[in-house]
């Protein structure tokens, strides 16, 4: 770990780190940067708990390497409220009910924000089928899928991006 | 939080009530105590364990804290108890706090299972919630705003002292208003909550432990030297235990490689056999300690069948997955500890850390963060107590964080069970014989609901080869699978309607209310359209809740099978929270599905082989049925627990459905290992 800093992009601030290029972006957001709203949930890219965007797109932090994030914009769910306001998606999950012990919840905000981004208005399936790598153990998917219709139409309401 | 600096010199479950510095914690104002319980004789109708009581704080700010010994780890009752002790006191539900499972300062709880949260917590936090509201009004100034609450107990340092509370509810709570919601934290949704595995205070070092490769192995020597040689390594041998700490966790994965370990395996079945390792194993010794209960002349009973069943039903051994994995974080201070702990039983996990560590229990402290949920997984303390030892050694905090490989294997499964069931029924469709024995699985759900002439239960707790230990439900889904398979077979052999036959053969006006309005609800007598298609219906009744669920399934013709519809009926006596306990009923359902359709351990002799979830299925979006949950609210009967029971029809409903649209009858969890149901038997076949 004696490489010189470099800067990591996160959530619209550029900060220092001094992790190796190696290490999984999700170590460096949570053991080096302190950003423990992205969750570990299996380190081997299959429950989706690790859901970040880079560049806008969902990745699994804990598959991407530090070195493969370069000078791209890294987005946690710690950067989904904009000036203290909860984002669209996020007021959704709070007013549906959308989670039971909240583990999976940072991720699926996550996915599901990438997925609004894309399609504004997507159908309840398109909308299981973007979030099928997102694991909710409590069984809360029936209600995460009426937070995401939810988000889409406050988005649509109030002219915000999700 | 509000207590992180206070700690009292001894837990206040363990000092005398005028002791307790509920006033340098919270300043002055009036607390009621409400005493703890013993568990009630046997013989008094269900399960009633010793409770620890409740304590309710008011202030001069008009700030309500509420303490119990249970924890919330995703079930919702943090709210549900909020919403019940705000409606008491007359006060908003933003003005309560609540304070759970923290062992310092909490009363003391058995644990956070078996649906006990509101038969236990319930009671006597309502019962401390009135007595406040009576003292109160008693002063003058009365008014419902809770700035007015305050002042009516300024510069007061009273007392209340209130005798165990009875079980059941005291009386009906005061309608909710608007104020009565509890509003969903939202640090959920900022990524801001903490949960266990988040908690880094300052200086902490990571943990990792040596572990066995199979269960049971013998360390027979350890050289830990290359380890020690490490920079940075903090190496702890002790009572059996290895483990080590360092700054990084990539570092302390280092320094575990290094160590060289011996171990000797013991003798352990593989999953052929299994079945028949379990059916000669007791658990104690060599003979079946079997509890066992019969009633009626069985032999007349037999005589008098039309028909006849004998069959075995299994469940296969299951892991909980928890999304967050266990999780301890141990520091020190002085000789006292404190550690953060996800866990079910923080109380039971207080015992095992200071027997495990020989220090006295006053002197440890659990507390419980947030935590990614149990399913009953997290009992215990072991992962506490390996942060604690290397904590003590290193001097400085440890956290040990289990990978998802570590959670698979060194957490206990679901118990395999297998239950031989044996029932007849005379030719009015009366049930005549009922026998019925669970090996390994446990008596959660063993007493049948029907009535029948005669009858004979039997538990046999075997030795289980692998780990095993509390899963929500317990045996209920086990028993309930192989009853609602055998009840569903029974009503073929007769040519019987299943709706009907059920009702037919039950006392319990409550269980038939239930299965009624599940079988209306999914329009039971309506056939299903569409090729392939089929309905089944189990009912359960467990932890005096009681539940009706109704599947319908679709068979392709290359055999797939998919869930189309869960209609859920449940009734638990009084609903406290619906929202909450719809979550848990539709999250019941969804986990249901898994353990139902293709959730399994394959195992070698003492070793998991799929520990990861690429390689342990569980349910995912695409896995989702339209799912329909109704809630029968019963104001007048005390609230049930709703965790649980809302599991233990789903897949009896899923195997009756399958046999209902593709002819096979499953009488094995999970139903469908490949995906695929098998084709039917050669000869005369099922309905089709
Ligand atoms: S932690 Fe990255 S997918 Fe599970
Ligand atoms: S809310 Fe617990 S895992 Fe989704």
């Amino acid at each position: 770990m004696a490489d010189p800093p470099r800067i990591l992009r996160v959530n619209g601030d550029r900060r220092p780190v001094r992790s190796a290029p190696g290490r999984p972006l999700l170590e460096v957001l949570r053991e080096e940067l302190d950003l423990t709203g992205t969750k570990y949930g299996c380190g081997e890219g299959e429950c989706g708990a690790c859901t970040v965007l880079v560049a806008g797109l969902p990745v699994r932090s804990c598959q991407v390497r530090l070195g493969e994030v370069g000078d791209r914009d890294v987005t946690t769910v710690e950067g989904l409220a904009r000036d203290g306001a909860l984002s669209p998606v996020q007021r959704a999950f709070l007013e549906v009910g959308a989670f039971q012990c909240g583990f999976c919840t940072p991720g699926m905000l996550v996915a599901a924000t990438a997925l609004l981004r894309a399609h504004p208005s997507p159908s309840r399936a398109e909308a299981a089928d973007a979030l099928e790598g997102n694991l909710c153990r409590c069984g809360g998917y029936g209600r995460i899928l009426a937070a995401v219709a939810r988000a889409a139409e406050l988005a649509r309401e109030e002219g915000r991006e999700p | 939080m509000i207590v992180d600096d206070y700690r009292p010199p001894r837990p206040w479950d363990r000092t005398p009530v005028r002791e307790r510095g509920y006033f340098d914690l919270l300043g002055p104002g009036v607390v009621a105590v409400v005493a703890g319980r013993p568990a009630a004789p046997p013989g008094a109708g269900g399960w009633h364990p010793p409770t620890g009581g409740a304590w309710i704080h008011v202030g001069e700010e008009g700030i309500v804290t509420a303490f119990t010994g249970k924890v919330e780890v995703g079930q919702g009752t943090h709210a549900a108890l909020i919403r019940a002790v705000a409606l008491d006191l007359g006060v908003p539900a933003r003005s309560v706090r609540l304070v759970m499972g923290d062992t310092d300062l909490c009363p003391w709880d058995l644990g956070t299972f078996g649906s006990r949260s509101m038969p236990d917590a319930l009671p006597p936090l309502r019962a401390a919630a009135r007595a406040l509201r009576e003292e109160i009004d008693r002063r003058p100034g009365r008014s419902d705003r809770p700035s007015d609450l305050g002042a009516r107990v300024r510069g007061l340092r009273t007392i209340l002292e209130l005798p165990p509370a009875a079980e059941g509810e005291p009386a009906p709570p005061p309608p909710p208003g608007p104020a009565a919601t509890v509003a969903d934290d939202p640090t959920v949704v900022t990524g801001a909550r903490r949960y266990g595995s988040d908690l880094r205070p300052d200086g902490v070092l990571e943990g990792r432990v040596l572990r066995a490769p199979t269960y049971g192995a013998r360390l027979d020597s350890v050289d830990t030297a290359p380890a020690r040689a490490l920079p940075g390594v903090v190496v702890v041998e002790e009572d059996g235990f290895v483990g080590v700490a360092a700054d990084d966790r990539r570092d302390a994965a280092a320094a575990l490689e290094a160590i060289r370990a011996r171990w000797t395996a013991v003798p352990a079945p593989d999953e052929a056999g299994i079945e028949e390792y379990l059916r000669t194993h007791p658990l104690d010794g060599d003979h079946w300690d079997a509890a066992a209960e019969a009633d009626g002349d069985l032999p007349a009973a037999w005589d008098r069948s039309a028909v006849r069943l004998t069959a075995t039903y299994r469940t296969d051994y299951i892991a909980h997955v928890p999304l967050e994995p266990r999780a301890a974080v141990a520091r020190w201070d002085g000789n006292r500890l404190s550690v953060w702990l996800g866990t079910q039983t923080p109380f039971r996990a207080r015992d095992d850390v200071a027997r495990g560590l020989g220090i006295p229990v006053d002197d440890v402290r659990i507390r419980v963060p947030p935590t990614g949920a149990g399913f009953g997984g997290k009992h215990g303390g072991a992962v506490a107590l390996e942060a604690a030892r290397l904590a003590r050694a290193a001097g400085r905090p440890v956290r040990v964080r289990y990978s998802r490989e570590e959670e698979f294997r060194f957490g206990y499964l679901r118990p395999l069970s297998l239950v031989d069931v044996r029932a007849g029924a005379d030719a009015a469709g009366a049930l005549t014989a009922w026998e019925f024995e669970n090996v390994n699985g446990g008596a959660a759900a063993l007493g049948s609901p029907y009535r029948s002439r005669a009858h004979r239960l039997e538990n046999r707790l075997a030795r289980s080869p692998l780990p095993q230990g509390s899963y929500r439900s317990l045996a209920a889904v086990a028993n309930n699978f192989a009853r609602e398979g055998a009840i569903d077979e029974l009503a073929v052999l007769l040519g019987r309607d299943p709706v009907a036959f059920r009702a037919a053969n039950l006392d319990d006006l409550r269980l038939r209310r239930v299965l009624e309005t599940a079988a209306a609800r999914a329009g039971w007598d309506r056939p299903l359209g569409g090729d392939g298609r089929g309905r089944g219906i189990a009912i359960g009744r467990e932890k005096d809740g009681r539940i009706a669920t109704v599947a319908e399934v679709t068979v392709a013709p290359d055999r797939r099978v998919r869930v189309d519809r869960i209609v859920t009926v449940f009734e638990a006596g009084r609903v406290v929270d619906p929202d909450r306990l719809a979550r848990q009923v539709e999250g019941a359902t969804v986990m249901g599905l898994g353990g139902a359709l293709f959730e399994s351990i394959a195992f070698d002799p003492g070793a998991i082989r799929n520990p990861h979830l690429a390689r342990y299925r569980v349910p995912r979006f695409s896995d989702l049925p339209e799912i329909v949950v109704e809630l029968l609210d019963l104001p007048d009967q005390a609230p049930a627990g709703g965790g649980e029971t809302p599991i233990i029809a789903v897949a009896p409903a899923i195997a009756n459905a399958l046999y209902a649209a593709g002819g096979v009858r499953l009488r094995r969890l999970p139903l469908l290992p490949t995906g695929r149901l098998p084709r039917p038997p050669a000869g005369p076949s099922g309905p089709g």
